[in-house]
């Protein structure tokens, strides 16, 4: 086990995450379920689990959608060249946007790829996700930055996050 | 669009409730449907129907790779058309690959990399290098402002 995951999460820690890597277990007590496989008792494992969810190992319990089949392909990368000092305002305005669905920065790579503010948004409709672009840029007062939009055309993988609890790592896919 | 699925309303309700979140104590179903104002056993079949269904992935804790001692970072390539199906099935044989979209630039292929150790990055991006003869352009985070991702369906 890697030094960052130790300080974090114990080998039993570990072993929860791996028994629910999958999802949880569709039933009453899925805890109790969860609990009955590895020894523990259901308290047990919900303590583990608020823990580490305090501690930021689990974002949040949720659910992973195929958001292709329902509906969801016409998916919009947005990229800025934004100044350093002007970046955490920027990012800012962009999240207040209820449409977008990730904002990160990155780095550069230049000369090629001037660009260091990310977003995305992902819509039902390309027309419509057009349109939020246009007022994205505008009400966040992004005209100022070079910028590329990047819409997806074809998706070749997508899996979950996951993580596997191989005995002494802590193995992580997304 | 008309190949999209159609989801009963019950099933959005119970979409939209658990993109949110989900109460970790003994009864977890139990409180979720209370608040959706359907029984228990209801919303766990529906559940398990909209995961055999395929329209959800998976239901559970999702991970925060990097408090878990990982890296992630996105990469893109710049792929003559012409080897566009080759790269792909080169690119996306290393299970560290996740994500791979094409997208509509000349850097073409957008995708995340995923590893044990932030020193597994590099050596994935010199493997797909050497592989492909395609340089990588390595676009690792420098912070994270939302990662809301959720759908209102």
């Amino acid at each position: 086990m890697n030094k960052l995951l130790e300080r974090y999460a114990s080998q039993r820690d570990i072993e929860v995450l791996g028994a629910i890597e999958e999802g949880l277990p569709l039933c009453e007590r899925p805890f109790a379920k969860v609990g009955e496989q590895l020894g523990m008792s259901e308290d047990d494992v919900i303590s583990r689990l608020a823990r580490m969810k305090a501690c930021g190992i689990i974002r949040r319990f949720g659910l992973v959608l195929q958001h292709r089949p329902l509906g969801y392909r016409a998916n919009a990368m947005l990229v800025f060249d934004v100044p350093e000092e002007r970046l955490d305002a920027a990012a800012r305005a962009i999240i207040a946007h209820d449409f977008v669905t990730l904002c990160y920065c990155r780095e550069r790579h230049l000369p090629q790829w001037q660009y260091n503010l990310y977003c995305m948004i992902h819509g039902l409709d390309r027309d419509i996700v057009e349109h939020q672009i246009i007022d994205l840029k505008e009400n966040a007062q992004l005209l100022d930055f070079a910028s590329q939009t990047l819409f997806s055309r074809r998706r070749f993988k997508q899996t979950g996050a996951r993580f596997s609890a191989a005995p002494h790592s802590g193995l992580v896919k997304l | 669009m008309n190949t999209n699925v159609e989801l009963a309303k019950e099933d959005r309700a119970i979409i939209n409730s658990l993109q949110g979140g989900f109460p970790v104590c003994d009864d977890p179903y139990a409180q979720i449907a209370t608040s959706l104002g359907m029984d228990e056993t209801q919303l766990i079949t529906r559940l398990s129907k909209l995961l055999d269904d395929g329209l959800l992935s998976r239901f559970g804790p999702l991970y925060n790779p990097e408090r878990l001692g990982g890296a992630v970072t996105l990469a893109a390539l710049k792929v003559p058309k012409e080897r566009f199906d080759e790269v792909t099935e080169l690119v996306n044989q290393h299970s560290e690959v996740a994500h791979n979209y094409a997208r509509s630039h000349p850097l073409n292929m957008w995708f995340v990399i995923a590893t044990e150790t932030p020193e597994q990055i590099d050596e994935t991006i010199a493997r797909i290098q050497e592989q492909t003869g395609l340089q990588v352009y390595n676009f690792p985070k420098q912070k994270e402002y939302f990662i809301g991702l959720r759908f209102d369906l």
